[in-house]
Parts: structure tokens; C-alpha cells; sequence
């Protein structure tokens, strides 16, 4: 940290010299009731990184990695997306979002669209590419999550785990430079769960950068770089997963790891 | 491995084969109540339509049909320009037989044997009915050439089955044809003449600007200007061509005064309904925008003409705007119709749409914006594709609603298919034929409507079954 201040570099980067791809600083957000959901967050992304947040219902962790493509604004602190600070009149709104990939809990497919299309819409009409280019790359995705044979189908044919993969792809064909997961198991039968994981360990495993917010201990176990906890609408503590899961510094990540352990 | 079950994989799930009688003590006497109800609804029903049958067959009087079938499908228009009429109709069938191969190829074959069961009942029809026997082989004359004409549009279509959306383009061009076969007139004064002609002038400039640009060192004013030049000289000659021949180009025109009957009905709904839906899906639209003033004028426009009955407005168009506005700055009266039903249709259809835009879960919304689509094409590419298949069956009933709505006019006096209905049945040697005159518009009526609802249904099926 010192010698990125001292030599006034333009980009943040870690202890290792990575940069970083999202940094957040003191971020506040109140919804539109007054809720004050977010206290004053920070905390770095950096390349190539996987960071679990973990954290009781309510605490803030959707709302919060949201504000990282814009879909919550926020009122107070700085969030930039490799370089470019999310201005609050949401003017270079596209070309972030564009950069920042997001899987939802309740998969959001486009119902109306076969998985091909669902795929290849936004390389189409938002990276201009030809339909043909859009297609070849989309079915090397569909291929790499294991569904290239589903291309064709509707996604209401599909079941919520090969949904979740193509919400996956669909993301991925856009090549954004950090993906964001929302608890992307929570809405799957459990025997459905390891295709998703499995996805995004590889994924991890080839470099993404990834910010999930997830329960799966074992995941976060073997995949993340940093676990963090938040609760009402802070960061409680920020660790190894090691140190995370066999000796949290905070009393309140123990009384939430003995919840969920 | 255990096999759990004894039976053989493939066992079909029992078939439900009743015979009619097992069906008819099943379903209409499987107890006492239920049999009583039968037996009455059965009399009944059964008095019913034999005194219709007599009716149609001994009682009525057809001769108010009959003797004016021209007045009713075309009203006042005049008898030496019923070619006119003749080629519209032509137009549309023909027109409607070729889409019906492009889009309808994958359906089963023209003459499958429910359509030519239907059409042998139509012909039955028509030598039975004795509104239709006088002229039955007349009739079935023209229902052959119907047949023939749809299915040589259909041949044609499934060869050209990659027409798609340029289909919807003729469909569009056609009515500005059909507007001045019905109209005439100068040609030039027509919208599809001066659309074609600014096209052509504008084809004919930038040939010249791009076959004299091959010559070498021509900058953009140049080209430019060799394109002005171009487009006013072709538009000058196509405007004065005919008149420095000294030949009128043109057809004989037919005031909108003498438009009547079905074909103004048909005219009335048709350009309400194409007019009513754009206007209606930017209401929705605005009523759903982030700018207040949009969204303000949006809620006021939807309230407003919601809290009008339609004869109100039809009234307004009618009687008051000629009270205000001098002779000659008028719209025409049936221009005043159609932006009468249309303001108030766009209403309602405004609703429909933002019950269907509704339905769709914000989640949609987010995952297109998460990868960087733009309020535009979120819109247009995800959510309004959705909204307006929810949408469907209120839309048509809309448009239904709209085609019997046109009925309004003839009280206010334009004579439409009711409004020369109430003329004929004035004429004093059809006193009392009413009930003739009334039912047979009734059928008319039925028929449109009835061909919207199944329409309707049919691509709601479609799309159910695209999207699962
Ligand atoms: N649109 C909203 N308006 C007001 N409060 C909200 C809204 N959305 C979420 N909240 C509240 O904000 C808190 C945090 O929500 P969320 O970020 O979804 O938490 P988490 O994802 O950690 O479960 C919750 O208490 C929730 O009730
Ligand atoms: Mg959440």
C-alpha cells in the first residue's frame, strides 16, 4: 500500500503488485424508506482473485455487490471498475456494466430466447459482434459448462442447474474482466449444486476474478483467496479461509460460522 | 439391478375410450337433477331453434337483404366504380393467401379435411339460406375463386418462404393501394404516389451522385450537391411528367362521402386498430418513465379519455369540431372518426400493455442491464417481447371491441355497415323487415369478430408452444 501512495501510481495495487480490477471505499447506502443498509464499506477487488461474502440474511450483501454494476446506486464513498469510478449520474453506466458480469440467485435466463440467443444477445448488440463470430464463441462456453447440447432449448426446458450454467455462460460470453455471484446455489436442489460449483471452480481455477456471495463452506474453503463477513451492513472481518473457518478473530463470526457450520 | 416393477417399459398410460353413450350418461344423466336439467335445456334449446329455422326458412322476409346486398357492402359508393371495389377485395385475398404460404407452411396442407368439410358447409349454406339461394351459383362461383386464389397464394408463398418480415411491408404498402383504389383522384395527390416519389428521387440522386463520383476528386459537398440535383430533377419530372404530356394520370374520384357499408367498417376498424396500437404501446410506455413531465402527460392522456364514454368523443368529432373550425380547415369526417377511435382505444390499449409489462419480474430487467444493455434495447429486445405475449388476448380483445365500436358512427351519421343498415330499413318498402336487416349485419359482425378471437388464440398457442 505504501508504495503504490508514495509513487502516486494510477491504479491500486495489492502487497504482490496485482491490481486491483474494483475498489470500494467507504460506501453508504440508505434505501429510498431511510434503511441505512450500508455503513460505510471498503474493500478491494484484485485481478485474478476469488472473494467469498459471507454474512446473515439481510446484512447487506446483495445490496452491496450490486453497487459494483450500478444496479443499486449508492449516496455516499467511491466504487471504480478498473480505473473508471461509477459517477452518480450513471453516465459511463453501459461501459462498466459491460466489464462486470453478474449470475443471480433466480438465474434471470430471458424466457423468450433459446440458450443460444440468450448467450449471443449482448456480444451481438451490445460488443457489436457479427451473429457468426457471437455463435462460435458462445457454443465454445456452453461448451466449457457442459451444456452445448441444450443450445437449441428453451430455457424453461432446462433444469435450475443447467439453468444457472447458462446464466453463467451468458455472462461470460461478454469477457468481463470481474464476474459477481449472488448466492447462485441458494435456489437449486442440492444434488444440483456441485455442476454450479464445479463451473466456478474452474472458472476460479482459470483466473477470473470473482466476487461470490455464497454459503458453500467448502467451496469458500478450497476456492477463495479472502473470505469476508458482513453484518449490518459492515465488514465484520476480512481473513484467509483457513484462519476464516478455524479461528475467526471476531466474536460475531464465530456465532455466525456456529449457525451455518 | 432389482426391477421394482413387473410390467414391460413401454406401457402406455391407460386410454380414457368412452363410447358416446357411456359419455352422454356420464356427463348429462349421472343423477336425478342432472337429468331433469337435461331434459329441459334439451326442449328448450330444441323449441328455440326450430322457431329460428322457420324463421329463416318461412318467416323472414329476405328481400331487404337481397335487393341491397351492394348497399350494405359498399354503401353509396358508386356503381360504375364497383371494379374499384372488386379489385381491393382481389387484392386482399390474394394478399392474405400468399401470407398464409409464408408463415402458414408449416401447417398442415391447404385442403385438410376440416377447411374443405367448412367449405362444403359454406356452399350448402348459401343454396339452402334463402337470403343466399337466389344467387347461389354466383356465390359459390366466388367462393371457388376465393379457394383458388388463396391457394395459388399459398403455392406462391412456400416459395417464398424466407420473405418474413417483408411480408408486414407489403401488407403496409398494400393499404396506401387500396386508400386511393377507393378514393382516386389525381395520382400525384396520393401518399403512395409521393412516398414513391420521393423514393425514386431519391435513387435517382444518389445514382448520379455515385456514378459521377467515380470520376476521381469529387469532395462531400460535391457529391452533395450532384445528389440534389438528382433528387429535384427526377421529382420535378415525375410531378409535371404527365402534366407536360398533357394526359391526366388518375382515377375517378369518389368523395368520402359515398364510402359506406362494410367497406367502411372495415376501413374505420382497420386504420383505428393499426393507428390505436403505437399510440397505445408509447402510452404504456411513457406511463412507465423515469422523466415526470412523460410520465404526467401519459397518466393524464390514459385518465382522461378513460373517464369518456366513446360516443362522447365521436360526438365531439363530429358535431362540435365543424362548429369550430371554419369550412375548409375541417378534416375530413371520417379522419375525425378514426382519431376519435383511435384517442380512445390508445387508452385502453395503453392499460393492457402496462398490465403486461407488469407481469414481467424486475429480474429480467436487471440480468439485461447487468450486461450492458441500454434502456432502449432492454426494452425492445427483452421485456416488451414478453410483456406483449401476456398481453395478446387483451390486445384483441381490444381490437375487437374497436371494430364493434365503429358501430357508434352510424349514430352519429356516417353510414357504415350499421348506419346504411338504418337507411335501408327507413325505405318505406321494407317496413317492418328490422329483424331481417339486423340479424344479417349481426352475422357480419360475428364473423370479424369471431376471426380476431380465433386468430388471436391460434398465435397464442404458437407462441406457447415456442416458449414453453
Ligand atoms: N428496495 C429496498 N427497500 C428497502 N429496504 C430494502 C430494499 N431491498 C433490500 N432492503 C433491505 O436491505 C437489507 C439488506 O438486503 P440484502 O442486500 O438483500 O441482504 P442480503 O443479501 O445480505 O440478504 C434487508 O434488511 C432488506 O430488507
Ligand atoms: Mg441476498
Amino acid at each position: 500500500m505504501t508504495q503504490s501512495e508514495t509513487e502516486a501510481q494510477e491504479t491500486l495495487t495489492n502487497a504482490q503488485g496485482v491490481e486491483a480490477v474494483i475498489v470500494s471505499q467507504d460506501v453508504e447506502k440508505w434505501y429510498d424508506n431511510g434503511f441505512h443498509v450500508l455503513k460505510g464499506v471498503s474493500l478491494n477487488i484484485y485481478k485474478g482473485e476469488v472473494v467469498v461474502i459471507m454474512g446473515p440474511s439481510g446484512s447487506g450483501k446483495s445490496t452491496f455487490i450490486r453497487t459494483f454494476n450500478a444496479l443499486e446506486p449508492y449516496q455516499k464513498g467511491k466504487i471504480e471498475i478498473d480505473g473508471i469510478e461509477i459517477a452518480h449520474d450513471l453516465k459511463n453506466i453501459e461501459a462498466i456494466r459491460r466489464e462486470v458480469g453478474m449470475v443471480f440467485q433466480q438465474f434471470n435466463l430471458f424466457p423468450h430466447l433459446t440458450v443460444l440467443q440468450n448467450v449471443t444477445l449482448a456480444p451481438i448488440w451490445v460488443r457489436r459482434w457479427k451473429k457468426s463470430k457471437a455463435e462460435e464463441i458462445a457454443m465454445r462456453l456452453l461448451d466449457r459448462v457442459g451444456i452445448r447440447e441444450q443450445a437449441y432449448k428453451y430455457p424453461g426446458q432446462l433444469s435450475g442447474g443447467q439453468q444457472q450454467r447458462v446464466a453463467i455462460a451468458r455472462s461470460l460470453a461478454m469477457q468481463p474482466k470481474v464476474m459477481l455471484f449472488d448466492e447462485p446455489t441458494s435456489a437449486l436442489d442440492p444434488e444440483m449444486v456441485r455442476e454450479v460449483l464445479d463451473v466456478m471452480r474452474n472458472l476460479a481455477k482459470d483466473g477470473m476474478t470473482m466476487v461470490c456471495v455464497t454459503h458453500e463452506v467448502g467451496f469458500a474453503r478450497e476456492v477463495a483467496d479472502r473470505v469476508v463477513l458482513m453484518d449490518e451492513g459492515m465488514l465484520v472481518e476480512e481473513n484467509t479461509p483457513e484462519a476464516f473457518f478455524n479461528n475467526p478473530k471476531e466474536e460475531r463470526s464465530q456465532k455466525f460460522l456456529s449457525q451455518i457450520l | 439391478m432389482t426391477t421394482i416393477s413387473s410390467r414391460p417399459a413401454d406401457t402406455k398410460p391407460p386410454q380414457n375410450q368412452t363410447s358416446p353413450l357411456t359419455w352422454v350418461r356420464k356427463n348429462l344423466f349421472n343423477n336425478i337433477f342432472n337429468s331433469i336439467l337435461t331434459i329441459v335445456l334439451v326442449i328448450i334449446i330444441g323449441l328455440a331453434l326450430r322457431g329460428l329455422v322457420l324463421w329463416i326458412f318461412q318467416g323472414a322476409e329476405w328481400a331487404v337483404v337481397t335487393n341491397n346486398v351492394s348497399l350494405f357492402m359498399t354503401g353509396l359508393y358508386p356503381r360504375d366504380l364497383y371494379w374499384r371495389a372488386w379489385l381491393m377485395l382481389g387484392i386482399v385475398v390474394a394478399l392474405a393467401g400468399f401470407t398464409w404460404g409464408v408463415v402458414g407452411r408449416n401447417l398442415g396442407s391447404l385442403f385438410s379435411r376440416n377447411v374443405l368439410m367448412g367449405l362444403a358447409l359454406a356452399a350448402l349454406l348459401i343454396m339452402l339460406l334463402p337470403i343466399t339461394r337466389p344467387n347461389a351459383p354466383r356465390l359459390i362461383a366466388y367462393e371457388a375463386l376465393t379457394v383458388a386464389m388463396a391457394w395459388l397464394g399459398q403455392q406462391a408463398g412456400r416459395k417464398f418462404s424466407g420473405l418474413g418480415m417483408k411480408l408486414s411491408i407489403g401488407w403496409f404498402a398494400s393499404y396506401f393501394v387500396l386508400l386511393y383504389l377507393l378514393a382516386g383522384g389525381d395520382v400525384r395527390a396520393s401518399v403512395l404516389y409521393f412516398v414513391g416519389m420521393i423514393a425514386v428521387s431519391a435513387i435517382a440522386g444518389w445514382q448520379l451522385a455515385a456514378r459521377v463520383s467515380l470520376l476521381p476528386k469529387l469532395g462531400l459537398f460535391e457529391k452533395i450537391l450532384l445528389f440534389l440535383v438528382g433528387f429535384i430533377a427526377t421529382y420535378l419530372v415525375l410531378w409535371y411528367g404527365s402534366w407536360l404530356l398533357g394526359v391526366e394520370v388518375g382515377l375517378d374520384r369518389a368523395s368520402t362521402s359515398k364510402w359506406g357499408g362494410l367497406m367502411l367498417t372495415l376501413l374505420l376498424a382497420i386504420t383505428g386498430i393499426a393507428l390505436c396500437f403505437p399510440v397505445g404501446l408509447l402510452m404504456a410506455l411513457g406511463r412507465r418513465s423515469q422523466l415526470p413531465i412523460v410520465r404526467g402527460l401519459s397518466i393524464a392522456y390514459i385518465e382522461l379519455i378513460r373517464g369518456v364514454p366513446l360516443i362522447s368523443i365521436l360526438f365531439m368529432g363530429q358535431v362540435m369540431i365543424p362548429l369550430f373550425l371554419p369550412e375548409g380547415t375541417r378534416p375530413d369526417r371520417i379522419v375525425r372518426a378514426i382519431v376519435g377511435l383511435t384517442i380512445f382505444s390508445s387508452a385502453y390499449l395503453a392499460e393492457n400493455v402496462r398490465a403486461g409489462l407488469q407481469s414481467i419480474p424486475r429480474g429480467q430487467t436487471e440480468a439485461a442491464q447487468s450486461l450492458g444493455l441500454n434502456t432502449p434495447l432492454t426494452m425492445s429486445l427483452i421485456v416488451l417481447p414478453q410483456a406483449l405475449k401476456v398481453a395478446i388476448p387483451a390486445i384483441v380483445g381490444q381490437f375487437i371491441s374497436l371494430f364493434q365500436d365503429t358501430t357508434l358512427l352510424g349514430i352519429v351519421g356516417l353510414v357504415e355497415l350499421l348506419g346504411i343498415t338504418q337507411s335501408i330499413l327507413a325505405n318505406p318498402s321494407y317496413l317492418g323487415d328490422y329483424a331481417e336487416g339486423y340479424a344479417f349485419i349481426a352475422a357480419i359482425y360475428w364473423v370479424f369478430c369471431y376471426a380476431m378471437t380465433y386468430g388471436s388464440r391460434r398465435l397464442e398457442t404458437s407462441l406457447n408452444n415456442e416458449l414453453r
